[in-house]
């Protein structure tokens, strides 16, 4: 008995670390954040970052968790935005007062509203049929907001004012850093909760529809009731995203529920990875860094986001996390060790590699944008003539022997890897 | 009033002949690897830009045969080294993969062509009104573009059905463990058959490239009303998939062309609205107005009562 006793006081604490540690990290990460990147740049990005992270798990709670893979999330987060802009001009008009943190909800519930009446019959079906029918209602209400003009605003779309409402701890959000503390609280809220739905047994019958939808049927489970329900709670954080996203930019417009921003979503879900549930946020926060960042060096980084995105689905379907939580078996046999020489060797070629292609296209691109007899570009702050030889021969360079070294050094790191991923004990494992 | 019919019927046979030539091998490649394929319409795009840059150097009408066949070597080149790779990790990958291509595909033209309409005109020898009726003309181009459609239409009919490789297809469509046995080789009718679905596709975009115009957005325009052509007509079925083209592209000309609101049926009845309420964009909602919405609609109506179709006798 006693034993059993002392047992458990040993464990608790440390699974109680294990539980709530990275919420606390989390918690602590989003209150450190602006102090460590203070800029009015970074404030903008993490805005960005924290609206697309919710927005991201909200698809993946379609997509990863319950199989269903949607063509028109954009609509919920739009229809979401529009409501809190509306909302956000009623308390300007004093029609009725709340305080702006409030407004997400609202912009949530009608993602809720909208999410109940199209999953009523979309969700009935999934897999092709379902993809069809999400992208028909994303066509559809992307059209449509074009003609009802007193809703949707037109082409203009609708702007609002985020200052109107009574102050909340003393702040009335005309700074970007307030809306930061906003934006942050809500995700904070908002990821716990979307975590806890998928812990609860209605979120594990979710992934049991994705695998197996006909022999949840057996059990005596609705594969449909289960997929609707999913269906709507991801309408309503798409809502909350979208929500925050009129307060952030004051600004909704047709932009925000059309079809772009649906394979946005997808997008960042993908590269992220859906098969976990941190994966959509670590694929929310590189495409906004590539969105804001890389854009500032680059004009056709989006043509990079589509090869990084067609790359991820052809080679690492898992996404990001998924190429992270490969190396978790060779990290617990404590052989990670043995990786890090051959990375370094394929490495480097393949980044000579990769310089050399982004240097063509960038260089390419200068040439053929440019304007009439202006020939130097510069690239990583090294000035050079596009119309001179130099810079030809070194990317010629770049690329045939990055590719050939990169091309020789792949065997070893395959053999690298087999020898680190090997079973404990056997022979293999270890030696090499 | 007759006039206005006339001319709304001749160009939505017109449109509807173009949307079949996309369609058509939509629908093939959806029979054959049950992937819907979202770049389909990039491949039209890709036909347009590379027969205008052919048409620069050659002219229009060795671009008309060049394009479409390089066009159908890159979709068997996407076909061979990146769909049957992705294969592997299941459909819904296959319809992201393919996702994922339309929109580096965009980006790709718009990298090599630049974002502005590209100035790629019908030859000379097709500029002129073929005939006069009730006042209106009728551009020979029209015609063209009608003659090539149904041209390829009978082609594609004659070769499914009555020769050799057109069975060897139906075979690996509906029994492709079999046409194995039989010592074809299946892999390799994909790839052709996704080949030519391309090619088919770049023709299309062809001979549209003058008409509906050459800009980066092309693919998009049209890409989602094809996917409502092959759904509505039944996936995997070509009868569905005509008969459906041919519907959405007179639907949406005779949208266009019959300018009545809500209001006017409302007046019919003796009923007034009222101009300043909450829905008063729902009382000015005219027909020309809603033509863009039209196909969508459709779409999910047919989704809700009727997922296999018009034809179709699979779901997915």
């Amino acid at each position: 008995m006693s034993d059993i006793a002392k047992v458990q006081n040993a464990v608790m604490p440390a699974s109680l670390l294990k539980r709530f540690g990275p919420w606390l990290f989390l918690a602590i990460g989003l209150m450190v954040l602006p102090l460590i990147f203070s800029s009015n740049l970074s404030v903008y990005t993490m805005n960005l970052m924290g609206i697309f992270i919710i927005f991201a798990l909200s698809y993946n709670m379609l997509l990863g968790q319950s199989g269903m893979l949607s063509f028109g999330h954009a609509v919920y987060f739009g229809l979401g935005g529009f409501m809190s802009v509306h909302f956000m001009n009623y308390i300007e008009a004093e029609i009725f007062v709340v305080p702006i943190v409030i407004v997400p909800v609202f912009g949530g519930l009608i993602g809720l509203v909208f999410a109940v009446i199209v999953g009523s019959f979309s969700t009935r079906r999934s897999g092709t049929v379902f993809a069809m029918i999400s992208l028909g209602i994303a066509e559809l209400i992307a059209a449509s907001s074009l003609i009802f003009v007193a809703f949707f605003g037109g082409e203009e779309g609708v702007s609002g004012d985020r200052t109107m409402g009574p102050e909340v701890l003393g702040m009335d959000f005309a700074q970007d850093i307030e809306v930061y503390s906003l934006i942050a609280f809500w995700a904070f809220v908002t990821i716990a909760l979307m975590y806890l739905f998928s812990r609860t047994p209605m979120g594990r019958m979710a992934n049991a529809v994705r695998d197996n939808p006909e022999r949840i049927e057996f059990i005596g489970y609705s594969q449909r009731k289960v997929r609707f329900i999913s269906f709507c709670a991801s309408g309503f954080f798409a809502g909350i995203a979208g929500g925050l996203f009129a307060i952030n930019f004051e600004i909704v417009t047709e932009e925000n529920l059309n079809a772009l921003t649906s394979g946005v979503v997808l997008l960042m879900a993908y590269i992220g990875g859906v098969g976990f549930f941190v994966g959509p946020i670590v694929g929310a926060v590189v495409f906004t860094l590539l969105q804001t960042l890389l854009s500032n060096y680059t004009e056709i980084w989006q043509m990079y986001v589509g090869v990084i995105f067609v790359l991820t689905v052809m080679y690492a379907p898992q996404g990001l996390t998924g190429l992270v939580a490969m190396h978790i078996p060779a990290f617990k046999m404590k052989r990670l060790g043995t990786l890090a020489a051959p990375y370094v060797r394929a490495g480097v070629p393949t980044l000579l590699l990769l310089s050399g292609i982004v240097g063509f296209l960038e260089t390419i691109h200068h040439v053929r944008s440019a304007a009439v007899g202006e020939t130097t570009m510069s690239l990583l702050t090294i000035e050079f003539d596009t119309h001179s030889a130099t810079p030809w021969i070194i990317i010629a360079i770049l690329v045939v022997v990055g590719g050939y070294l990169t091309k020789t050094q792949m065997p070893q790191l395959k053999e690298a890897w087999e020898g680190a991923n090997a079973p404990m004990g056997s022979d293999e494992g270890g030696a090499s | 009033m007759f006039e206005l019919i006339f001319f709304s019927l001749l160009n939505g046979i017109v449109t509807g002949l173009l949307l079949f030539m996309l369609a058509s091998g939509l629908t093939l490649i959806f029979s054959m690897m049950g992937v819907l394929n979202f770049a389909h319409a990039s491949f039209y795009m890709l036909g347009a830009y590379v027969a205008y840059t052919i048409s620069l150097y050659l002219g229009f009408w060795v671009a008309l045969v060049v394009a479409p066949l390089l066009v159908g070597v890159m979709g068997a080149v996407v076909e061979r080294y990146g769909l049957r790779h992705v294969h592997r990790w299941g459909h819904v990958a296959e319809l992201i993969f393919t996702f994922g291509l339309a929109f580096l595909i965009e980006e790709i033209v718009q990298f090599i062509w630049g974002k502005d309409t590209k100035a790629f005109h019908e030859p000379e020898i097709l500029q002129f009104p073929l005939f006069t009726f009730f006042g209106q003309n009728f551009p020979a181009y029209k015609a063209f573009m009608l003659l090539i459609s149904i041209g390829i239409f009978i082609a594609l009919l004659l070769v499914l059905t009555r020769s050799r490789i057109g069975l060897i297809i139906q075979a690996a469509i509906t029994r492709p463990n079999m046409t194995a046995m039989l010592g074809h080789n299946v892999p390799l009718v994909f790839m052709g058959v996704f080949g030519m679905g391309c090619a088919l596709a770049g023709l299309a975009g062809v001979i549209a490239g003058p008409a509906l115009g050459t800009f980066p957005g092309m693919a998009v325009v049209l890409g989602s009303i094809v996917f409502v052509i092959v759904v509505v007509g039944g996936l995997g079925s070509l009868g569905g998939a005509f008969v459906a083209s041919i519907l959405i592209g007179l639907l949406q000309t005779f949208a266009i062309a019959l300018d009545y609101s809500v209001n006017d049926l409302l007046t019919v009845f003796n009923i007034t609205t009222d101009a300043e309420g909450a829905l008063r964009d729902l009382w000015t909602l005219s027909l020309p107005q809603v033509a863009p919405i039209l196909p969508y609609l459709l779409l999910v109506l047919i989704l809700i009562f009727r997922p296999t179709g018009l034809f179709g006798k699979r779901e997915s």
